[in-house]
């Protein structure tokens, strides 16, 4: 909501004209969020001091979006009027649209000379530990100092909030340093693009042309406009979720974000595994003989695209409890356009594996990679009961992790899932109880096969049963 | 005048040659919606009722709507020439698919009318030839239509005939839906004339004899009348005297009969056809044979004209021996009356060498109650609305009847046993209780609840999806999750200056419904928490072997199964002390609660939320009002813009303060504390029609009970129509929310009430206090501009939003006090998740 722009160039007040405002008046502009407000605390030869104040009126902010928004408590009780996030960086382009774009007929030779500025932004949100700012900024040319803003002093345990006052300071054009802070204010801010049109996301990004091809970060700032320009529209989770007065993403976390995956820090360390537990699920099932298969808990579709590879599967039908997982797999496979033979070959379709469902009688096999895990243990013999008991198919593939394993993730803090939704991680024996209980109740045979390199005091990363009647 | 009768829900397929008058006559008898002719269907499907190169689409066409008529039970008439048997086989067969009877009606008019009307009509331009040879083919057909598969031919051969043809539509056989009942069902007897005499004796009919003392007769004072559900005979020591006995009953009108599969094999047996005699036919034939001549023959016809199923009491009762799906009930067919008689099998036998039968009532969704027999069981146990009263009297066990609609059981015990059983009737491991079964279908797509105190509340399929989500990867199990508390309406807007709601709006909202005694009950400001706690295990009555749950408003536990067991301990405890167990004879407990503090489950929102906010925004203003002084110290003039902010840096402080008295730290259960407000459910019974004053009683005995652990809930009593007292309940919530409380919840005294137009009374709404709300409409609500925009708001998908969700939730707990199946809680349940992901303004 506020960013103060000083600079000790003299004189100091010719950063009157650089901005195109004068400094002994306060002056109003309309914005898209509301009203911007710029005015000068400081006016002095050596020292001068503009201030770009944002005015966001909550009311209409909320009311704008009803029609295409739903509701959502998020919209209501919000930090944009009181954060320097996209909406200021909106602002900026609009009041200091002709300084940015280096226009300055009283005063023409001050244009293209660096001049020393200091920037103040009392509430700059941040992702982390703060040192995205340095990363993001320092490349520029500018020296960053930023203190985290507790969350609330009477509860000293809850920690810092996100927000961080910020000062950079550095010598530069004030073209430039207002693009800066036009295009790496929203990058930092993150999750909240919402706010503002998605054509203006595009500006933001234009305007950086000049800089953000040579910045050593330029993906992360990419990444970070891309991966959080969210539908406008939230899904019904979202509402189920302040139900419960529960964070939307405590629940709607059945798929990791694909743009979220990019950003996952060690995506090394969880790709190949993913990888080999496919193909060992591949090879048991072609061993099995198995042309129908079922993918219980598809996901985003990672194995339904192996199975589609191989046409000795005939038909397959990817089985995911969550809606938004469906329409990722759609998305990755691209159902709409692929070839009619192959498509005939897969069915989605949402079903919970806690209620019995007809339509899964009658297949070869059905997979349940990496699904047991997100379920209740409670909840197991339901799942039990629909998958064995009901669906009955020749041959059961269930993968799980084994926590014995987990000690060599040096990442991974002891004690610690390797999932936030997981409700357990087995050792092999629990995970062998609870198979061979299985598949005596069941009429199955089991034997188990390691997933990953096979460690010889904690063994593989994941552990694999294999149940067949 | 000849009568043609069609039994109910027949296909009535018309064959006759072109100008046989087939659409006229059926224009003329039946409705024009139940004729599907294929003229029309060509019409439909290629825009000319003659084009002969679209007969094939066309009948496709006619054949899958056909279809979907026979599924809803409706009379169809098929108006096409149907002279070939090829044309007429799909016909039969899509009757006996939809298991209703095939009829035919054939117009077998002299050749020279056909002709005469087809040459009156110009679009039928083809010769003489073609109507001769579909005489000829009808001519031919005519012998065989029986043998076809018709049911009833019907053969009209004059103009004249047609022409006084009327039609009569007769129920089918097993249609006794105008029997209302009362009813005792009677299981399989077997020849146990002993136990049936006691067992009539025990329900209270009096027995008649003949002059050899032979009971040959009984009749209930009241009216009574008795099913049996078939097996009167074989195995047991005396079938003639049960056949003597029910024989007379049926021709008294004092009982109704459904065949059994050893009646079935005694008729035939009798008529000289060979079967083995097995399974205790041997033992029936040789007591008939000690019979005369007379009662053999008797006997022979009443089994033989013996039905095999009912459909009573307007439909809510269906007998057959050993079951029925809901899709046979009241239909005719073969393997409708094979599945009456022999249920069906999953083509296996067990180790005793019997077959292994299809668990069909596990699947059962259907609306009747089906009663049966033919398989025996230890005990009889209602399964999904179904129950099998075999008992396995002949076998040593007893002898087992229904009364109905009182659903009490009343059965004897065998005298001895009378024939020894091919697998033990108590088996010698008992086998663990099939667990309650819940289907997808039971949940998913557009989905209509009926809820008796509110109609039929519509989920839709998105609605459904998301709730399924939510409640397969996060709620508790749905054994124990047999209520969710619905959504509450915030009271009227208030014009009030200052505040968005006001007691006022509220005394008044009821006032104007008809109500006049409300209670104000003091509003916590937790998170809603639903109790069940068990008095010692759920094993019995939910199927579960734990202590209870503590759900969420999503049915989402609110600790681990450590805390929560001990959060139950505590409950349990209070509960033994308070008595409440004797009392409401009960060894399980429903509670709805409020759980405190709302850090202990919010914490998460509220320092991402709230906190965050709150920390933004004194920050942020307190950087502006910083600049602005420093701007006005040099004189800019920065007046309004200053004084703005300084309001706004004071509404941050009030909005952190407001958010700051519901958060506590908590250890473990140390700090938590539960406001029980509401006794929703006991064994057999739910209490939404006690009074407020009776659950607060009941609440307050437990604070009494357990100070530490419960929290008292502040109530005053107001009438409405009393100025002073709604003053008096108005300044008590300004006390209330002036010392920081969220607020209070206004209800109807008397709990269920219905307003002067017959619909629901919103059973509670909210007043939320000034400060409170800050946390809901944001810092700066409360100023003037911001105020009278926000005052708006629209209420009324809230309100409606509440009332159904209410319903549902009281709907679920009436099905509960029933001991209705688990799928019919389940869904009431269901769909309060579902609608609770309805878009609704969530500051309501």
């Amino acid at each position: 909501m506020l960013l103060t722009l000083t600079t000790t160039a003299e004189p100091a007040t010719d950063l009157g004209f650089l901005l195109h405002k004068h400094p002994d008046r306060v002056q109003a502009f309309p914005v898209s969020a509301g009203t911007a407000h710029v005015f000068y605390p400081q006016a002095d030869p050596d020292t001068c001091t503009a201030a770009l104040m944002l005015d966001v009126d909550p009311v209409a902010l909320v009311r704008g979006r009803q029609g295409n928004d739903g509701f959502t408590l998020g919209r209501y009780v919000n930090d944009r009027p009181y954060v320097a996030g996209s909406m200021l960086a909106v602002a900026i382009g609009s009041v200091f649209s002709s300084a940015m774009k280096g226009r300055c007929t009283a005063r023409p030779e001050l244009v293209d000379t660096p001049i020393p500025l200091t920037v103040h932004l009392p509430t700059l949100p941040c992702p982390g530990d703060g040192s995205m700012i340095e990363r993001l900024f320092a490349p520029l040319g500018w020296t960053v100092e930023s203190t985290a803003v507790p969350l609330d002093p009477e509860f000293p345990e809850w920690g810092d909030s996100r927000y961080r006052d910020t000062t950079l300071t550095g010598v530069l054009r004030l073209a430039d340093a207002l693009t800066h802070l036009y295009v790496l204010i929203p990058a930092l801010d993150g999750s909240k693009h919402y706010w503002i049109g998605p054509d203006e996301v595009e500006k933001l990004l234009r305007v950086a042309a000049g800089w953000l091809p040579g910045h050593p970060e330029k993906e992360l700032i990419s990444r970070r406009y891309l991966a959080h320009r969210r539908s406008f529209v939230r899904s019904a989770l979202e509402r189920l979720a302040e139900a419960d007065d529960t964070a939307v993403e405590a629940i709607d976390n059945a798929v990791v974000d694909p743009e979220q995956d990019e950003q996952d820090e060690q995506p090394e360390r969880r790709e190949p595994l993913a990888v080999l537990r496919r193909g060992s699920v591949l090879a048991v099932l072609r061993a099995a003989g198995a042309r129908r298969v079922l993918d219980l808990g598809c996901g985003g579709g990672a194995l339904l695209r192996d199975l589609l590879g191989d046409p000795s599967f005939t038909e397959i039908v990817g089985v995911d409890v969550s809606s938004t997982a469906l329409a990722l797999a759609e998305r990755r496979l691209h159902l709409d356009r692929m070839s009619e033979h192959k498509r005939a070959r897969l069915t989605l379709r949402q079903s919970a594996l806690t209620y019995v469902d007809g339509s899964l009688a009658g297949f070869d096999a059905a997979v349940l990679m990496e699904v047991i895990e997100h379920v209740d243990e409670e909840r197991l013999p339901a799942l039990e009961r629909s998958v064995f008991g009901a669906a009955q198919p020749a041959t059961v593939v269930v993968t799980t992790p084994n926590v014995e394993h987990n000690v060599r993730y040096e990442t991974l803090e002891p004690g610690r899932f390797r999932h936030t939704d997981h409700r357990f991680e087995w050792t092999r024996a629990q995970f062998g109880e609870w198979a061979s209980g299985v598949a005596e109740r069941n009429g199955y045979a089991v034997r188990y096969v390691p997933v990953g390199p096979d460690d010889p005091e904690v063994g593989p990363p994941t552990q694999m049963a294999v149940f067949s009647r | 005048m000849s009568i043609l009768r069609i039994p109910d829900m027949a296909l009535v397929v018309l064959v006759g040659a072109s100008g046989s008058g087939k659409s006229t006559f059926a224009r003329t008898h039946f409705p024009s919606t139940a004729v599907l002719s294929s003229d029309t269907f060509r019409g439909m499907v290629a825009d000319d009722e003659n084009d002969q190169s679209a007969t094939q689409p066309a009948f496709e066409a006619l054949h899958f709507v056909a279809g979907k008529r026979l599924d809803a039970g409706r009379v169809t008439v098929i108006d096409a020439t149907n002279v070939q048997q090829s044309s007429r086989a799909p016909l039969v067969a899509l009757a006996r698919a939809h298991d209703v009877l095939p009829v035919a009606i054939v117009l077998d008019l002299p050749e020279a009318v056909c002709q005469a009307r087809n040459v009156e009509r110009p679009d039928r331009d083809f010769g003489p030839h073609v109507i001769r040879r579909q005489r000829a083919d009808l001519r031919r057909s005519l012998r065989g239509l029986a043998r076809e598969g018709f049911r009833r031919v019907h053969v009209l051969r004059s103009v004249e005939e047609v022409e006084a043809a009327r039609i009569e539509i007769e129920p089918l056989l097993n249609d006794k839906r105008e029997e209302r009942g009362p009813f005792d069902v009677i299981g399989d007897v077997h020849g146990c004339r002993i136990e049936l005499e006691q067992l009539l004796g025990e329900l209270g009919y009096t027995i008649t004899r003949d002059g050899a003392d032979r009971a040959i007769g009984a009749h209930h004072p009241e009216g009574r009348r008795t099913v049996f559900v078939g097996d009167l005979v074989d195995r047991g020591p005396d079938t003639p005297g049960v056949l003597r006995l029910a024989m007379g009953m049926v021709a008294a009108g004092d009982a109704f009969c459904v065949s059994g599969n050893h009646e079935q094999k005694l008729v035939r047996s009798l008529s000289g056809r060979k079967v083995q005699v097995t399974h205790g036919l041997a033992e029936s034939l040789a007591q008939l044979g000690e019979q005369d001549e007379e009662f053999r023959k008797q006997a022979l016809e009443f089994c033989d004209g013996l039905i095999a199923h009912y459909v009573l009491d307007g439909g809510s009762l269906v007998v057959a021996h050993a079951g029925l799906p809901e899709r046979f009930h009241g239909r005719a067919s073969s393997r409708v009356r094979s599945f009456a008689l022999y249920g069906d099998t999953t083509g296996e036998t067990d180790e005793y060498g019997l077959p292994i039968r299809y668990p069909w009532a596990n699947e059962y969704r259907g609306r009747a109650t089906v009663v049966y027999g033919h398989t025996p069981v230890p005990e009889a146990e209602w399964i999904n609305n179904t129950i099998c009263l075999d008992t396995g009297a002949v076998f040593g066990g007893a002898l087992t009847a229904l009364r109905y609609p009182e659903r009490e059981i009343v059965s004897v015990d065998a005298q001895q046993v009378w024939y020894e059983p091919a697998r033990p009737l108590v088996p010698d491991a008992p086998s663990p209780r099939e667990p309650d079964v819940l289907d997808i279908a039971d949940v998913t797509g557009k989905r209509i609840v009926t809820a008796q105190h509110h109609g039929n509340v519509t989920v839709t399929a998105e609605q459904s999806a998301a709730a399924l989500e939510v409640m397969s990867r996060f709620a508790v199990d749905p054994r124990w999750l047999v209520y969710l508390p619905p959504t509450m309406a915030p009271t009227a807007t208030s014009t009030l200056p200052g505040v968005l709601e006001h007691p006022q709006e509220a005394f008044g909202g009821f006032r104007d419904a008809g109500v006049q005694e409300v209670v104000c009950e003091e509003k916590h400001m937790g998170s809603r928490a639903v109790v069940l706690v068990c008095k010692e295990s759920g094993a019995r009555r939910f199927g579960i072997d734990g202590g209870g749950v503590v759900v969420t408003r999503t049915g989402r536990p609110f600790f681990g199964s450590e805390l929560t067991g001990e959060l139950l301990d505590g409950v349990r405890a209070a509960v033994t002390a308070a008595g409440l167990w004797d009392e409401l004879a009960t060894d399980w407990l429903l509670l709805d609660a409020e759980l405190l503090p709302w850090s202990a489950k919010a914490g998460g929102l509220i320092r991402e939320q709230y906190a965050a906010v709150g920390a933004a925004a004194q920050v942020g203003l307190g950087a502006a009002d910083g600049v602005l002084a420093a701007a006005a110290a040099r004189g800019v003039d920065v007046g309004e813009l200053a004084a703005g902010i300084r309001t706004r840096v004071d509404a941050a402080t009030a909005f952190r303060a407001a958010y700051r008295r519901y958060c506590w730290p908590t250890d473990g259960l140390r700090g938590v504390q539960l406001a029980p407000f509401q006794v929703l459910a006991a064994e057999g019974a739910a209490f939404h029609t006690r009074p407020h004053s009776w659950h607060i009683a009941l609440a307050d005995r437990l604070v009494e009970a357990d100070p530490v652990l419960f929290k008292r809930t502040a109530t005053v009593v107001v009438d409405t129509t009393d100025e002073r007292s709604t003053a008096a309940a108005t300044a008590w919530w300004d006390e209330l929310t002036g010392a920081g409380g969220e607020g209070m919840v206004v209800k109807p005294m008397t709990n269920l009430t219905r307003g002067a137009r017959g619909g629901l009374v919103q059973p509670g709404v909210k007043v939320r206090g000034r400060e409170y709300l800050r946390i809901i409409y944001g810092p700066d609500y409360t100023a003037p501009s911001n105020l009278d925009r926000l005052r708006a708001r629209k209420l009324g998908t809230k309100r409606s939003l509440a009332l159904r969700e209410y319903a549902l939730g009281i709907e679920a707990l009436d099905r509960l006090a029933r001991d209705e199946p688990l799928w019919r809680v389940h869904e009431c349940v269901f769909a309060v998740l579902a609608l609770e992901s309805q878009p609704v303004d969530p500051r309501l």
